[in-house]
């Protein structure tokens, strides 16, 4: 069985704020981290791994120094990786995106049975890349995962709907994104950082995985960008010292939920 | 579609078999020493054109120059429901789409996919729809994603809307996003407001990013349809019009077969569904621990509203995630919000913001949550939230 699992670095967007000036991200001091979600998915790929052997692929695209995250992977124990990076596929939005992963996951050769992504990515939150490489690669989709059994090439998997869970049935190849429900993520071993280590990661540009330039990058991408901002600040209304005087606060939480409505 | 999704070429085929092993749907097979295709196999992936040293697979040619987007008319609605139940995100949409469609002097129309769904259409259009395009066969009785997006890119090729929007559900991130990739144009997720230019039709699309520190406003100038998700309850319904007139169209089309099946469906008849509340009290990490959830349930039933919580408090295992609000939660819009130790992380707020009435109990007296609540109380929860019970309980 070999299983890619598309993972992204993205900065802790907790501590990302605009500059009110310029109007742009202020980047510095801010920590870049696998995208949390990407965790469960890996965990996904590595409990599968641990039942019935497999090789088990990162896959990222981004700047150089995200290949961080690949070893990061490895350590926890992926086998291999591959970082996807050059100028003209940056800049990409999820369609450009999706079509570079699929093409380095068709650059791969290894039919892939599995190809597993974080639910969404907590810098863009779109949740569309997998289901765009799912199109891409014309393999079927489910999403929002949380438990996964593979058994002669049949997937079982429940997946979280808005009332409920369904659990669903289907053929092997299939793309899946993985919810946090899923598993806690293990740590790294010993044994995982030195087969981080040791093994090559290799760096792949558009012209390696044939990519069309027209498709790639800025040029590939329909959506554009055309303004960020940062959002209105409220300045709030009526304030009280519930510390000081409790019964008062209490008191006109009443009056406001009457007033408004709340019996 | 075309009969055949790939075209061998007996003449070129050398029969060296690596098209065979490149297919991941063992749709290819060799007889006579040449590769042939079981075209009800094939998904026209092409993963066997670049495996081919010899040139000797094809795709049929494709027809269409470049884009005139002139041709692209009417702003559409995906009305998404549930065993023929409409999600109330479809008539948040409606409202919006109405005005869109004003703005643009053009036409709105809603698309519902399912089984035995053709009497919602008349909902559509007292909700504001001037057509509804309806794909009603067994094979749509339940969601899957292949299917659903055949659907949709079927009649969106044979129409040609200039925008269609559809909520953002789980349904609906995952196959609109699957459906856009297909017509090789831009989406864009989780919209807060939308414009559109009356002369252009060119659509102003606005989200958050970075986890709602950053908003960012995205167009997509040269592709169509723009399409866009917007979450539910970020946008209000307008009240039904029962006497709007409008056209109901059946499209019979021949649609794929699942990709998937559902084997069993686990609905949990005790979740509440938050953001479906009209009052919520939600508690965050200032509960300290999870058994003091139990004072703002109390509260939470003695006001008939449901329990919210924030992210600290989900992560932390004090309660399931169906209670979360904010943008990896739900996002919510009841009358009254009630806040207790939250302090209002950006994206905690922007779950809630457009709330009617917010009330925050805090003992920060900087905390952000305080920036949006219509009272503020600068005070311990523990001291506030017991009093309040009382105070409702002995009230009446």
């Amino acid at each position: 069985m070999h299983i890619i699992v598309c993972v992204k670095q993205v900065p802790d967007t907790a501590n990302v704020r605009i500059n009110p000036e310029t109007n742009t991200l202020i980047r510095e001091g801010v920590e870049s981290i696998m995208n949390p979600f990407d965790e469960y998915a890996l965990e996904e790929a590595l409990k599968l791994k641990d039942e019935h052997g497999a090789r088990v692929t990162v896959i990222t695209m981004g700047p150089p120094q995200a290949g961080v995250i690949l070893r990061e992977a490895m350590a926890r124990g992926a086998d291999d990786a591959v970082l996807l990076t050059d100028r003209a596929i940056a800049g990409a939005d999820t369609l450009a995106t999706s079509y570079i992963l699929s093409l380095a996951i068709r650059k791969l050769n290894t039919k892939p049975d599995l190809v597993l992504f974080g639910k969404q990515a907590i810098d863009g939150d779109t949740a569309q890349v997998g289901p765009g490489v799912s199109e891409f690669l014309k393999y079927p989709l489910v999403t929002y995962v949380k438990s996964l059994t593979v058994k002669d090439g049949v997937f079982t998997a429940e997946t979280m709907m808005d009332e409920g869970v369904d659990v669903l049935e289907g053929k092997l190849p299939v793309v899946m994104t993985v919810v946090k429900e899923a598993s806690t993520p293990r740590f790294a071993s010993l044994g995982g950082w030195i087969n981080a280590k040791e093994t090559e990661i290799p760096a792949w540009g558009a012209k390696e995985i044939e990519a069309d330039i027209a498709q790639c990058g800025l040029d590939g991408s329909p959506t554009k960008v055309v303004k960020i901002f940062a959002p209105p600040v409220k300045t709030g209304g009526k304030k009280m010292d519930g510390l000081q005087t409790p019964g008062d606060a209490v008191n006109e939480i009443v009056r406001l939920l009457k007033e408004k409505g709340g019996r | 579609m075309s009969d055949a999704p790939i075209i061998i070429d007996p003449e070129k085929c050398k029969g060296c078999k690596l098209c065979v092993k490149a297919c991941p749907f063992e749709a290819l097979y060799m007889e006579d020493k040449l590769a042939v295709l079981k075209p009800e196999e094939c998904r026209a992936c092409s993963a066997c054109l670049d495996s081919c040293p010899f040139d000797a697979i094809t795709e049929p040619e494709k027809k269409g120059g470049p884009l005139d987007l002139s041709d692209y008319k009417g702003i559409w609605v995906f009305a998404e429901q549930n065993h023929g139940r409409v999600q109330e995100v479809a008539y948040e949409l409606l409202a919006t789409g109405r005005r869109l469609a004003d703005d643009r002097q053009g036409e709105l129309a809603a698309v519902i996919l399912g089984h035995n769904v053709t009497d919602a259409a008349a909902s559509l259009i007292a909700a504001g729809a001037d057509k509804v395009y309806v794909v009603d066969q067994p094979v749509l009785a339940e969601y899957e994603a292949n299917v659903y997006a055949d659907a949709l890119n079927q009649v969106m090729a044979k129409y040609k809307p200039e925008v269609v929007l559809a909520g953002a559900t789980a349904v609906g991130r995952a196959f609109f996003a699957k459906a856009a990739v297909r017509a090789r144009t831009g989406l864009t997720a989780d919209c807060t407001a939308l414009s559109i230019d009356g002369e252009s039709g060119l659509l102003h699309q606005t989200r958050p990013a970075f986890g709602g520190n950053i908003m960012a406003t995205i167009i997509t100038p040269n592709h169509r349809p723009q399409m866009a998700t917007v979450r539910p309850k970020v946008f209000k319904t307008a009240p039904p019009d029962p006497n709007r007139k409008g056209e109901t169209l059946i499209e019979a089309l021949k649609l794929v077969a699942p990709d998937t099946k559902i084997v069993r469906t686990e609905r949990d008849l005790n979740a509440v569904n938050i953001a479906d509340a009209e009052i919520i009290v939600a508690g965050g990490r200032g509960l300290k621990k999870g058994d003091n959830l139990e004072m703002l349930r109390k509260l939470a039933g003695l006001l008939g509203g449901v329990l919210g919580a924030s992210r600290a408090c989900v992560d932390a295992g004090w309660c399931s995630a169906a209670h979360q609000v904010g943008q990896t939660g739900k996002t919510v819009c009841p009358r009254i919000y009630l806040a207790f130790g939250i302090s209002g992380a950006i994206q905690h707020l922007e779950g809630m913001r457009s709330s009617d009435t917010i009330i925050a109990v805090n003992r920060d007296a900087n905390a952000p949550i305080f920036g949006v609540a219509d009272l503020g109380i600068v005070g311990d929860l523990f001291e506030i939230a017991p009093r309040l019970i009382t105070a409702l309980e002995t009230g009446k």
